[in-house]
């Protein structure tokens, strides 16, 4: 007797059995063959044409057929409206009954039939149980208005439903605010504007009692609708904090996790002296490390949040690097995300056996994970510097192995960390070069070419080892190609003499034989650098090369910042925003973590020092390889663009460029030697400059010549004051100069001779550079025009303002003192463009309370205008990245006295208001570059 | 929320699908289908996959496939962590959870489905109020049922989800007041070729099967609490009392629970009861290899190792191997290269052994990869992270309750290195 034989009657003219059954007058028989009906319906058969029959069942006292019947009306009212509409009375029928579980019960499969007709019938009874007596119904109910919503929106907000769900947040039944909460929170994913979950003081305070008590569902939904609130200073935020701890403990690690978000977004508001915070780092570990116990799905889902956790505060888990270690059987999934945590976590202390255990997982069976763990011993070594004497001998000793893949990506991994520590495993090369033959991935065959050709000095038989490579040279992919002509020209270029003709063979190959466009622009460049100036090509080509360093598979940190907000979701699963792949794109808020509160700021130090930023607890960035290979592969076009995509991109257009236009007065009459910015030549104008000017100041970052924005000359003295000496005047800077563009006037009945000047002690150190010449006599209503250069090596003493600067200004009648008020941007220096990695780097390093946010209103610029506009007053763009529509420019800019400050500025088609936020170690100085950015863009 | 659920078996056939918002069409499992080619074995398919609409989270267990279907942005634990449940609540049910079994009992599976998800929000997880409303099947009261008619479905309210013990049931009666508790742990080790420990861990929990009637508050107190490091625990537990005293309180659900997991982290020493020595030997351009392996006790505070059972892969390069055990049986399949040996329990006079020949590839070179070796074992008596209970009070009720608390220790993931 069991529910198998329901799927058996597969023969003809089933529906039609069926049908008899339903109608049969044996209560028995009914019930059976409405069994059958549900059976065929769970796998997927067609038994609509049954409804009518089913539907006749309803009326009926039993329970379970009662149930039954409702199940199938869920799945078939859709298909069959008008016959839905008979079901309607008696749901409101069972809405009135005396048994709780029937209003329940009826009310909640009301909810489930979706058909139009039927939602405006269920209004009335749903109002009713929404105020019903028993908190079984209410809770049904609430859940009621959410599916209704689904249904029909309008219809909920028209009949005021969303209030009642509101007023049952104040349920006196915990079950029953957390369903309210849900349903809230499901009605305002649809909704984004709406204000729905209003949250406060009040309402969380009764979310956090409901939380103790209600089901470990109810607990998800209420600490990821706490999660969020802002609180309003670090007290409540402490608070709130006590009180959702103890659901570390609880069983389902849906709740650790959620609870895990509330705790790790309201720790961003308090104060990192307080005790507290550190009793709250300690709590959370565990918790996470006893997620990994769990299955491994949820291991998975974990991971993946921990990895986010860990860049965030790494402190949290530096001690529990042995949970991360790597069990054989544990699903591909889990492996690879331990590994990359790994990682993240290595540090001086624990290197050594982190190493052993990578060593150990380098010999496992899973090709994908063998390669991923050689990887990350490359990784290890780049990012503990004290460890990669033991990287590279344990890279040597999997190389020894000789298991062919193992050998290929130690290669390229130990091609890195050449580039990081160069000149100090060269060694090992003659291991490498043994293993040349076996090598048939494109990766790590331009790896070892790269290496042959940057050590080709060290190498006897570097020529044949290249010339080897070259009979099949049309085989190759491109990576390989590229790679093979640089070295081959390097190895010209230190060996000259023995290697012309090959040189000269990979020189046809690549511009005479080849269809790939950026393998033959490439060549003709070596060409004609090599045929015109071998001495500016060895700069070229053998220039020094930055170091790698610790770069970026890290998280951007604003987009980290935005993910800690979304713990525990999809979006932390993707590590991307909400917004990047949630359907349809319904206009999702960005969260954000919250600003540390006033009374904590106090606390801490805001005059922080450049040195004092706690660097050593930065998690090390590591490039994912990749970008490495793009890196290596422009090496040679000048110094490493280690640019975001759009530089890189701008780089190749400005090389085509080259080639289009001016080849040959770019070649002919550019001097490589000579300083960049003497190098652009005054022909390669606007039309190809825009890819050229973004070439050079990637490789130098010069600024134009143009010169910043110079503000109208405004009176600084006014003649009433002066005893008839009117000095009006302003500031300017042209390359990489700064002057006082100052206007005498003599408004005074007698001469003035005998003019000087004199500064007070400023911020900056400005003082004149040179004395203040007035040739002649300045005769009544006689005005003179001086510029005077200023230096800015003067004495230097903090202003109130930062940018007032005290003058005085002597002639034969009197001495006269005046203040004006300087724009910051004359102190922008023009070598202000940070590189990216740095930028990257600097952004992170600076705590956050440094970081300044402004409005600037009125500015309907795109972002190339913004961004030209305020080049060319040495604001540089590092990147530009496009979020959601919207332009993110990163930007750098340096002042005089050696001060970065770092800025995003976020524009916003449509939007005449640019967002700008500022970073700097020296916040004071925020509030006027933000002054000197309106000033150069309002003009 | 959770929108529908599809079950598929491990031939790749969906076998039950659920709805709890508008249908979705199963053409979504096809999605499914791409990620399980791709992933070489069923464990490797990874947990969550995106579709262009919704996004499929699935667990893989008892050689089935639970997909959850979501379209909304939806907490990924929370959807595993429920997956979980549902199958915890058919092997409650039925007592195993397979494919026959939840054909056989489609119209009650369907039926605890609608019960604990309503528009995709849980609605009874909780197995003793699922039961209340949904009587599992028994061959008796299916036997009544088809005599009387009546049916498996309980029309009474589940009182249990207003009170403020939602896991209790209220008027609770038996003859005999029993209250067990099972402190069970599980040590998870690597430990590398040299037989030294690189993690250990200890996963305990304490499973309870209490029948006391009426409302019984119980207090159970540990000799040496402080040797947890993370706990969590049943709703039933109260926080406050163990954040102060380090006292479990609680008003215990009725019948079979999880009280208590722990957590005893690598920080702590964790004892390793068990070594075993090994020579396994691929020499080179031979087509023999020696192997031998020894299995021997360690720090066992004097109770025996039971139920041993040492698996371990063997590369592909292994064609065959013949082997001798000195106690219990093995199998080597040479198809999967899986090597087993049910050892039994561990004389510590006579050690058990395994030794003898592997037959490789002719000509082939050692192997790439070194087999690890996996162990399970049991030890009765013995929580070895060395918890104990000090005392089982109750109060609230009059009766004398009979008690009784059992320790048992098993291997987890245990594996070693070679």
């Amino acid at each position: 007797m069991t529910d198998s034989k329901y799927f058996t009657t597969t023969k003809k003219g089933e529906i039609f059995e069926l049908k008899a059954e339903l109608n049969s007058d044996k209560k028995e028989k009914k019930k059976e063959a409405v069994k059958k009906v549900i059976a065929s319906m769970t796998v997927g058969k067609d038994v609509s044409a049954l409804f009518p029959d089913v539907v006749n069942c309803m009326q009926t006292d039993n329970l379970e057929l009662k149930k039954l019947v409702y199940l199938y009306l869920m799945n078939y009212a859709k298909s069959q409206p008008d016959m839905a509409i008979m079901a309607v009375n008696t749901f409101v029928k069972d809405c009135e009954d005396p048994n709780p579980l029937i209003r329940a019960l009826a009310v909640r499969t009301m909810g489930c039939i979706r058909v139009d007709k039927i939602t405006e019938y269920l209004c009335e009874p749903l109002r009713k149980c929404l105020k019903d007596e028993d908190p079984y119904v209410r809770k049904t109910a609430a859940v009621c208005v959410a599916k209704l919503h689904d249904i029909n929106a309008q219809l909920v907000e028209d009949q005021g439903f969303l209030d009642t769900l509101k007023d049952l947040i104040s349920d006196s039944n915990p079950m029953v605010v957390a369903n309210a909460v849900a349903a809230l929170s499901e009605i305002a994913e649809s909704h984004p504007s709406s204000n729905l979950l209003d949250l406060n003081p009040q309402s969380i305070n009764k979310l956090l009692t409901a939380l103790n008590e209600c089901t470990e569902w109810g607990q998800i939904f209420i600490l990821d609708c706490l999660a969020n609130y802002t609180p309003k200073d670090d007290r409540e935020a402490q608070s709130i904090c006590e009180r959702v701890t103890p659901r570390l403990s609880h069983a389902n690690s849906a709740v650790v996790l959620s609870a895990v978000k509330v705790l790790m977004k309201f720790m961003e508001m308090l104060s990192k002296d307080l005790d507290y915070y550190g009793t709250l780092l300690k709590k959370l570990a565990p918790p996470l490390v006893t997620l990994l116990s769990a299955e491994p799905e949820l291991q998975y889902v974990a991971l993946r949040n921990i990895n986010l956790i860990v860049q965030k505060r790494p402190e949290i888990l530096k001690h529990e690097m042995k949970v991360f270690f790597v069990k054989y059987n544990d699903p591909i999934y889990v492996k690879l995300e331990k590994l990359d945590i790994m990682i993240r976590l290595a540090s001086q202390a624990n290197i050594a056996q982190v190493l052993a255990e990578l060593k150990e997982y380098a010999t496992e069976v899973d090709v994908d994970f063998v390669r991923k763990a050689v990887r990350a011993i490359g990784r290890c070594a780049i990012k503990v510097e004290q460890s990669a004497e033991r990287c590279v001998s344990t890279l040597l000793d999997l190389i020894q192995t000789k298991v062919n893949y193992v050998v290929q990506e130690a290669i390229v991994v130990i091609k890195d960390i050449f580039r990081k520590y160069p000149n100090k495993y060269e060694s090992v090369i003659a291991t490498l070069c043994e293993n040349l033959d076996s090598l048939d991935e494109p990766e790590a065959r331009a790896a070892m070419i790269w290496i042959v050709g940057e050590y080709a000095e060290r190498i006897d038989n570097a020529d044949e080892l290249l010339e080897s490579f070259l009979e099949g040279f049309h085989d190759e992919s491109t990576q390989v190609q590229l790679q093979l002509l640089t070295a081959i020209v390097k190895l010209f270029l230190k060996k000259p003499t023995e290697t012309q003709e090959l040189v000269q063979q990979v020189l046809s190959l690549a511009t005479q034989d080849s269809d790939n466009p950026d393998l033959r622009d490439r060549g003709y460049i070596y060409w004609r650098l090599l045929s015109t100036d071998p001495v500016a090509a060895k700069e070229v080509v053998l220039a020094e090369k930055p170091l790698i360093s610790e770069e970026t598979d890290l998280i951007e940190p604003t987009l980290l910042d935005e993910l800690i907000c979304y713990i525990g979701t999809l979006a932390s699963v993707y590590h991307k925003p909400p917004s990047a792949f949630v359907e349809g794109g319904r206009g999702v808020v960005h969260k954000s973590l919250p600003p540390r509160s006033a009374s904590s700021e106090s606390t801490e130090s805001p005059e922080a020092a450049p040195t004092g930023a706690p660097s050593a607890e930065q998690p090390d960035v590591i490039p994912p390889q990749g970008d490495l290979l793009g890196d290596l592969l422009n090496l040679d076009l000048g110094p490493p663009v280690s640019g975001p995509p759009l530089a890189t991109s701008s780089v190749q257009m400005g090389a085509v460029d080259l080639l289009g236009g001016g080849l040959d007065s770019l070649i002919g009459s550019t001097n490589f030697t000579a300083p960049p910015a003497a190098a652009v030549p005054a022909n390669l104008g606007a039309p190809i400059g825009s890819g050229l000017s973004d070439l050079f100041d990637l490789t130098s970052g010069v600024g134009t010549l143009s010169g910043s924005y110079v503000a109208p000359k405004a009176v600084w003295l006014p003649a009433m004051k002066a005893k008839g000496l009117e000095i009006s005047g302003t500031f300017t800077r042209q390359v990489g100069s700064i002057s006082m563009d100052l206007q005498l006037t003599n408004k005074a009945l007698q001469v003035m001779t005998d003019f000087a000047i004199q500064f007070n002690r400023n911020s900056f150190g400005l003082a004149p550079a040179a004395p203040l010449q007035v040739h002649a006599p300045l005769s009544p209503n006689q005005t003179v025009e001086i510029s005077l250069p200023l230096s800015t090596v003067g004495s230097v003493m903090k202003m109130e303002p930062l940018n007032n600067l005290q003058v005085a200004v002597k002639n034969n009648i009197d001495v006269f003192y005046f203040s004006t008020l300087y724009p910051l941007h004359i102190l922008f220096v023009e070598d202000g463009k940070m590189d990216r990695q740095m930028f990257l780097g600097t952004w992170k390093d600076i705590p956050n309370e440094n970081e300044a946010q402004f409005q600037i209103r009125d500015c309907p610029l795109n972002a190339e205008a913004v961004s030209s506009k305020l080049q060319s007053s040495n604001i540089f763009t590092i990147a530009k990245r496009n979020v959601e529509g919207q332009d993110m420019l990163y930007q750098s800019l340096k002042l005089t006295n050696g001060i970065w400050v770092l800025a995003e500025l976020r524009i916003q088609p449509g939007n005449p208001s640019l967002t700008l936020s500022l970073k700097c170690r020296a916040p004071e100085v925020s509030q006027h570059v933000y002054q000197a950015y309106e000033t150069i863009l309002k003009n | 929320m959770i929108h529908s659920l599809f079950l598929i078996n491990s031939s790749g056939d969906i076998f039950l699908e659920k709805h709890w918002k508008s249908v979705v069409s199963r053409s979504v499992c096809d999605y499914f289908f791409e990620a399980q080619e791709r992933a070489t074995e069923a464990e490797n398919v990874p947990p969550v996959i995106p579709t262009p609409h919704h996004y499929l989270l699935s667990v893989y267990r008892h050689k089935i496939f639970f997909v959850a279907v979501i379209q909304t942005e939806v907490p990924p634990l929370f959807v595993i962590e429920f997956l979980h449940r549902v199958v915890d609540t058919f092997q409650d049910y039925f007592g195993v959870c397979s494919e026959p079994v939840i054909k056989d009992n489609v119209v009650v599976v369907y039926e605890v489905l609608e019960e604990m998800l309503d528009n995709g929000f849980p609605l009874a997880t909780e197995s003793n109020i699922l039961k209340e409303l949904i009587k599992p099947p028994t061959i008796l009261r299916t036997v009544v049922n088809t005599i009387t008619g009546s049916t498996n479905v309980g029309d009474q309210l589940p009182t249990g989800q207003l009170s403020v013990v939602p896991w209790r049931r209220t008027g609770v009666k038996y003859t005999n007041n029993e209250a067990y508790f099972d402190v069970i742990e599980e040590i998870d080790a690597i430990i590398d070729k040299s037989g030294s420990t690189i993690t250990a861990e200890i996963q305990g929990v304490i499973d309870a099967c209490v029948k006391l009637t009426g409302m019984p508050d119980l207090t159970l107190s540990f000799m040496n609490p402080r040797l947890l490091d993370d706990v969590s625990f049943h709703p039933c537990v109260r926080f406050k009392r163990w954040e102060s005293e380090r006292i479990l309180s609680f008003i215990p659900p009725d019948g079979n629970f999880r009280l208590l997991s722990y957590h005893v982290s690598a920080q702590n020493l964790v004892a390793i009861p068990v070594y075993v020595k090994h020579s396994i030997n691929f020499r080179d351009s031979s087509s023999l290899g020696r192997f031998e392996i020894t299995v021997g006790p360690k720090q066992t505070m004097g109770k025996a190792i039971e139920g041993v059972i040492v698996t371990s892969q063997m590369p592909k390069g292994v064609l065959n191997m013949s082997l001798t055990p000195s106690q219990g049986m093995h199998t080597f399949d040479p198809v999967t290269k899986m090597l087993s040996w049910d050892v039994g329990k561990i004389n510590p006079q006579k050690l058990p052994s395994l030794k003898g020949t592997m037959s490789l590839q002719a000509g082939a070179s050692k192997p790439d990869e070194n087999p690890t070796i996996n162990l399970q074992f049991k030890i009765q008596q013995l929580a070895i992270s060395g918890l104990k209970v000090n005392r089982l009070d109750m109060y609230g009720e009059k009766y004398k309750p009979f008690k009784g608390i059992k320790y048992m220790t098993k291997a987890g993931k245990f594996q070693v290195r070679t």
